[in-house]
């Protein structure tokens, strides 16, 4: 086995535990920290791809790494646009959540 | 020459991973967030200083040895600031971790 | 087995043990901290991938910048579902205080009348706080889909990798074939620059947009006003001291980064982010406050990087090579030139991005300029 398999394989148990936590996690932020967990583990794979189309005294294919570092900065910006969105339902509601109060005892 | 540089980096780099190892037994086994932290600074800035220490005669350059030097004195200033941030916080929390 | 890959295997270990840690740790703020420990050691992983340009990214920004985000965030959702018992000389508050003591509004005191949904009730918010929370979960039947489906997902994956296990098709050598003539020697800064150029560009408008998507969550009581609940007082003398030492050894680094992102691993998004970390650490020591988000000027240098990117873009239209095409003869100092502008909108725009909406209302001066 080579580093960059295990590494493949490692990215691959990445992406089902971002996407069983996104999935399964009920609060807001817990999806929000799976779904990065998901991208990470998306992101591993273009690097394993990358580092298999070493050539040209590369390490690794130059191209997937710089869509890497794009995504990488892309998933962020997400991220914080998503934590504002909680943090104003939170501030709007009070709960962290985004199910319904149960009945509108608050007015 | 070679010979003697790679002897101190293989001692001074283990003596390095053993404090911490200890740091890290002490951060798991302490009782309290103070002594835990005591564990980790008083490990982690010695361990992280000798594995700088052992890697400096692996540098090719003198340019990649100032470059060493320069990550153990900023993490020590980052640590040591850190550290008293968290102590003040638990101070303030009533020692509760 | 070679020592190296037992290593790796060590590697992998601790960062699915930590991605598990994230997914199951019982308290939202505990979770985020082992994110952040995750794409550190994630870091590493992608060093041991030949890929420091990556590495450096994710440790800056993938690692950093977004654990910013995310403890901030978790601070605020456990401040204010678990107040600290003890605080020296202060009573447990009660709710209206609870919303104040954050910053927010005190109901009835809110004059632009955004405030549609008042809070519910403290003991009612507390059972769904991370941490508290037990009855959210769905059911078991329903987590065991979820459980099939991602392991489904996980085995096709695992089975890509393993049946594909031989060189991939590979861009480096079309890559590397032209760099001389950019007068580059790092191949990803070639193809972040100069051969796709144009996602670069995208990215700074996605940037952008997110920007204005969290500007846009501002109250309508505080629009043009600066961030964070209220000003942050001067610290204690450690944090302004690491305030102050820190930064012109910060900006020293990122130029450093910045340049040699030309031959070696770094560039223009490493450089910006540790700009960030400065600019955030001065903010959070109290010794700058915030810009209004109102502010024009503000608005103008979040807008230069994007702007000058694509004027050196459209002038490849005037001159004979096309959109976002360098010129060969001037080619370097133009992309440097780009690049110093672009880290320095990056840096801009990450930092505001983790700042967050405007929560205080602008002082009055303010809203003129």
């Amino acid at each position: 086995m080579t580093p960059a398999t295990l590494y493949g394989l490692c990215s691959a148990v990445l992406v089902g535990a971002g996407l069983y936590g996104m999935l399964v996690n009920p609060q807001p932020l817990r999806k929000i920290l799976s779904l990065n967990l998901l991208g990470s583990g998306t992101f591993l794979l273009f690097g394993v791809i990358a580092r298999r189309g070493a050539a040209a005294g590369l390490g690794g294919d130059p191209v997937p790494q710089a869509m890497v570092i794009t995504g990488i900065v892309v998933a962020f910006s997400a991220t914080a646009l998503a934590v504002a969105l909680l943090l104003r339902v939170f501030q709007e509601t009070g709960r962290p959540t985004l199910d319904q109060p149960a009945p509108k005892d608050g007015g | 020459m070679m010979l003697l540089g790679d002897i101190a980096t293989g001692l001074l780099v283990s003596a390095g991973v053993v404090f911490f190892l200890a740091g890290t037994v002490g951060l798991l086994r302490f009782p309290d967030s103070m002594t835990r932290l005591h564990a980790l600074t008083k490990a982690d800035s010695l361990g992280l200083g000798l594995v700088v220490l052992g890697l400096l005669p692996q540098a090719a350059s003198v340019l990649e040895a100032l470059k060493l030097v320069a990550v153990w004195l900023l993490t020590q200033l980052a640590g040591a600031t850190v550290t008293q941030l968290v102590a003040r916080a638990i101070w303030r929390g009533g020692g509760r971790s | 087995m070679s020592l190296a890959l037992l290593a790796d295997g060590a590697l992998v270990l601790l960062v699915l043990g930590l991605a598990f840690w994230v997914n199951a740790a019982a308290s939202g703020f505990a979770a985020v901290v082992g994110y952040v420990a995750f794409g550190l050691l994630l870091a590493l992983a992608w060093m041991r991938l030949a890929a420091g340009d990556v590495a450096l990214t994710e440790a800056a920004v993938g690692s950093g910048a977004t654990g910013a985000v995310l403890v901030a965030a978790a601070m605020r959702l456990r401040a204010a579902a678990d107040p600290p018992p003890s605080w020296p000389g202060v009573s447990r508050p009660s709710t209206p205080n609870r919303r104040s003591a954050d910053g927010r509004d005190t109901p009835g005191h809110d004059g632009g009348g955004d405030d549609l949904a008042p809070p519910a009730p403290y003991s009612d918010s507390h059972r769904d706080v991370p941490g508290h929370d037990e009855g959210g979960k769905p059911g078991l039947s329903l987590r065991l889909a979820a459980l099939v489906l991602s392991g489904l997902v996980t085995a096709g994956l695992a089975g890509l990798v393993l049946w594909t296990a031989g060189p991939a098709p590979s861009l480096a050598e079309a890559a590397t074939r032209h760099l001389p003539g950019l007068g580059m020697g790092n191949a990803v800064t070639g193809v972040l620059i100069a051969y796709r150029a144009l996602d670069t560009l995208l990215e700074k408008v996605v940037l952008l947009l997110a920007l204005g998507g969290v500007w846009s969550l501002t109250r309508d009581r505080v629009w043009g006003g600066r961030p964070f609940p209220r000003a942050i007082p001067a610290g204690n003398g450690a944090l302004i001291l690491l305030a102050r030492l820190l930064p012109p050894i910060g900006i020293v680094v990122a130029v450093y980064v910045l340049w040699v992102g030309a031959t070696d691993p770094g560039g223009a998004f490493q450089g910006g982010a540790i700009l960030t970390a400065m600019w955030i650490l001065v903010m959070l020591a109290g010794l700058r406050d915030a810009p209004p988000i109102g502010s024009r000027r503000l608005r103008l240098a979040v807008a230069a990087g994007p702007a000058a990117f694509l004027a050196v873009g459209l002038a490849g239209f005037v001159l004979p090579t096309g959109f976002l095409s360098y010129p060969e003869s001037i080619a370097k100092p133009l992309i440097i030139a780009v690049e110093a502008v672009l880290t320095l909108s990056i840096a801009l725009i990450l930092g505001l991005l983790v700042a967050g909406p405007a929560e205080r209302p602008p002082d009055p001066a303010e809203r003129l300029r």
